[in-house]
């Protein structure tokens, strides 16, 4: 029975499971009752009704346009910065001990800093989310760099590769597999800090609706902007992985 | 072209260890297109020994000539295989070619002939746009020979470079590395734990012993190139493995080393 439940192709089993997901959302929505947790169905009406409002587009437009922003701010500023860790001793011993004091600072923390310094616009939106972004990064460029092989340094070295070619040519294409692994993770906390972005004077934004919608306790639209911040997230996420494997084709996998 | 080795010592210093003295006076000469083999046990200095001739690695005392010059890095004239073949992974099998050979200034319209001829010569002519995960080990380490070779050393530097290979394989890759050898006339220093594989390749066999890494002996074989699988069944051959295997065996059963 195990075994032949095995061999069902993948798209079965993601159709099941989000078949049995609705199914208990149903349940458990019947089950807590008065507003709490609407069903489904009330979901789908208050999609309609956002949509329908015409500012749920605005949202959706503003709320991507920053996290793409931070995460590619973010993303790029944390290449370079990796790579003078992991390449020069200096970078290491300059750079090492504020990566590591920021990694313990939450994102939410220095929200207040940022207004103060940069008031209520744009920036400090994209730049909480830069911020998010920035570690992972780094952090994932630094450990690739720290894991070239060594016997590769030394076979470019011994074919006549002096130092910069070695690094454009061996450290930079060795590590990008897990440059790109950081940048994952990264595109997965620009979306997770969206919210408390959003939570600087923002008149639009899914995070914002987020707010908008539990100040006048319309559950269901929180569910709205929840679900559709998976859902992009999601997409994204999937278009990230694309890139990824397309760019690792040469690794060997298990 | 005459690789000199005189008085080369390495002493590794590690915090909180005492010295490890990895290669102690050491003394060699070899050269004119010949093939040296160096045998001995794990750790006693092989490795160590090559990557100071390859100007990997600094020696403590001692210095590595070069038809006369002092050998202070890597150089073109000699070219290094390594036993975990090194290949870059995201470059092809041209493009792995291509590298030394981009790197010596090969205009991009003799590049690709250069490159042909040399996955020819090792059998490769096939797979020039396969990715090493694709290869089995033997083709791997045949990629890796074509590269060393295209950028056309005098002295070639191999460091156990058919050891992870299985035994058909293995002597496969022999009769191909002294065919190349036929062709090419560069001077091989080949280490390997093997001694059937030593006398079988060299012309002189280097015996090393450890604590501290050293030479014990240089045993000539007196085997005509050149050599087909016949010779492996000659008389001389077995006599010529048997002198090896004492020599090397001989510290070992003695309680210096193991
Ligand atoms: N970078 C290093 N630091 C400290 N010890 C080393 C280093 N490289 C090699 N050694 C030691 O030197 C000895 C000789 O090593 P190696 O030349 O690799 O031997 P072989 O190739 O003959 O097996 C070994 O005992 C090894 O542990
Ligand atoms: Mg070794």
């Amino acid at each position: 029975m195990l075994t032949r439940l095995n061999r069902l192709p993948m798209l079965a089993y993601y159709v099941a499971t989000i078949a049995l997901g609705f199914a208990l959302w149903s349940i458990l929505a019947r089950l807590v009752g008065n507003g709490l947790l609407p069903p489904p169905e009330t979901v789908a009406r208050a999609f309609r009704s956002e949509y329908e409002r015409g500012a749920f587009i605005d949202d959706i437009v503003a709320s991507v346009r920053r996290v793409t922003l931070g995460f590619v701010i973010g993303v790029t500023a944390a290449i370079p910065f990796g790579f003078a860790m992991g390449w020069y001793r200096w970078g290491r011993g300059l750079l090492e001990p504020w990566v590591q004091f920021f990694r313990t600072i939450p994102a939410l923390a220095l929200i207040p800093l940022y207004v103060i310094a940069f008031g209520i616009g744009e920036f400090p939106k994209v730049l909480v989310i830069s911020v998010a972004t920035f570690l992972p990064t780094v952090v994932a460029t630094y450990q690739g760099v720290l894991d070239v092989d060594g016997t590769l340094i030394n076979a470019a070295r011994v074919l006549g590769a002096n130092d910069g070619t070695i690094f454009r040519r061996v450290v930079v294409p060795s590590s990008l597999p897990f440059i790109l692994v950081g940048a994952r993770i990264s595109l997965g906390a620009a979306w997770g800090t969206l919210v408390a972005a959003e939570l600087i004077a923002a008149s639009s934004g899914l995070g914002y609706l987020v707010q908008r919608s539990a100040l006048y306790f319309e559950v269901p639209s929180i569910f709205v902007a929840i679900i559709t911040i998976g859902f992009i997230g999601l997409a994204m996420d999937r278009a990230v992985a694309l890139v990824h494997r397309k760019a690792t084709h040469w690794q060997e996998r298990r | 072209m005459d690789i000199r080795v005189d008085g080369l010592t390495k002493i590794f210093t590690k915090a909180r260890t005492p010295p490890f003295v990895a290669l102690d006076d050491v003394d060699l000469a070899c050269g004119g297109g010949e093939i040296v083999a160096l045998v001995g046990p794990s750790g006693c200095g092989k490795t160590t020994l090559l990557n100071v001739i390859a100007g990997l690695t600094e020696p403590t005392s001692g210095h590595v000539t070069v038809d006369g010059v002092a050998v202070t890095g890597p150089g073109p004239e000699r070219g290094v295989i390594f036993q975990q073949y090194a290949l870059f992974p995201w470059m092809t099998v041209r493009e792995n070619v291509e590298f030394g050979l981009r790197l010596r200034g090969v205009r991009r319209s003799q590049l690709r002939g250069v490159v042909d001829h040399y996955l020819e010569l090792v059998g490769l002519g096939d797979f020039p746009d396969t990715l090493p995960k694709e290869l089995s080990g033997g083709m791997k380490q045949r990629c890796a020979i074509a590269r060393a070779y295209a950028v056309q050393p005098v002295v070639m530097l191999m460091d156990e470079p058919f050891g992870a290979l299985d035994a058909m394989t293995r002597v496969t890759l022999q009769e191909q590395l002294l065919d190349t050898w036929g062709q090419e006339r560069t001077t091989i220093m080949f280490i390997t734990h093997d001694v059937d594989e030593a006398v079988y390749l060299a012309r002189r066999v280097v015996v090393m012993a450890s604590n501290p890494g050293r030479i014990t002996k240089i045993i000539d074989v007196d085997l005509p190139y050149p050599r087909t699988q016949e010779t492996r069944l000659s008389e001389a051959f077995v006599a010529s493995r048997a002198t090896v295997w004492r020599e090397v065996w001989r510290p070992m059963v003695g309680g210096e080393a193991l």
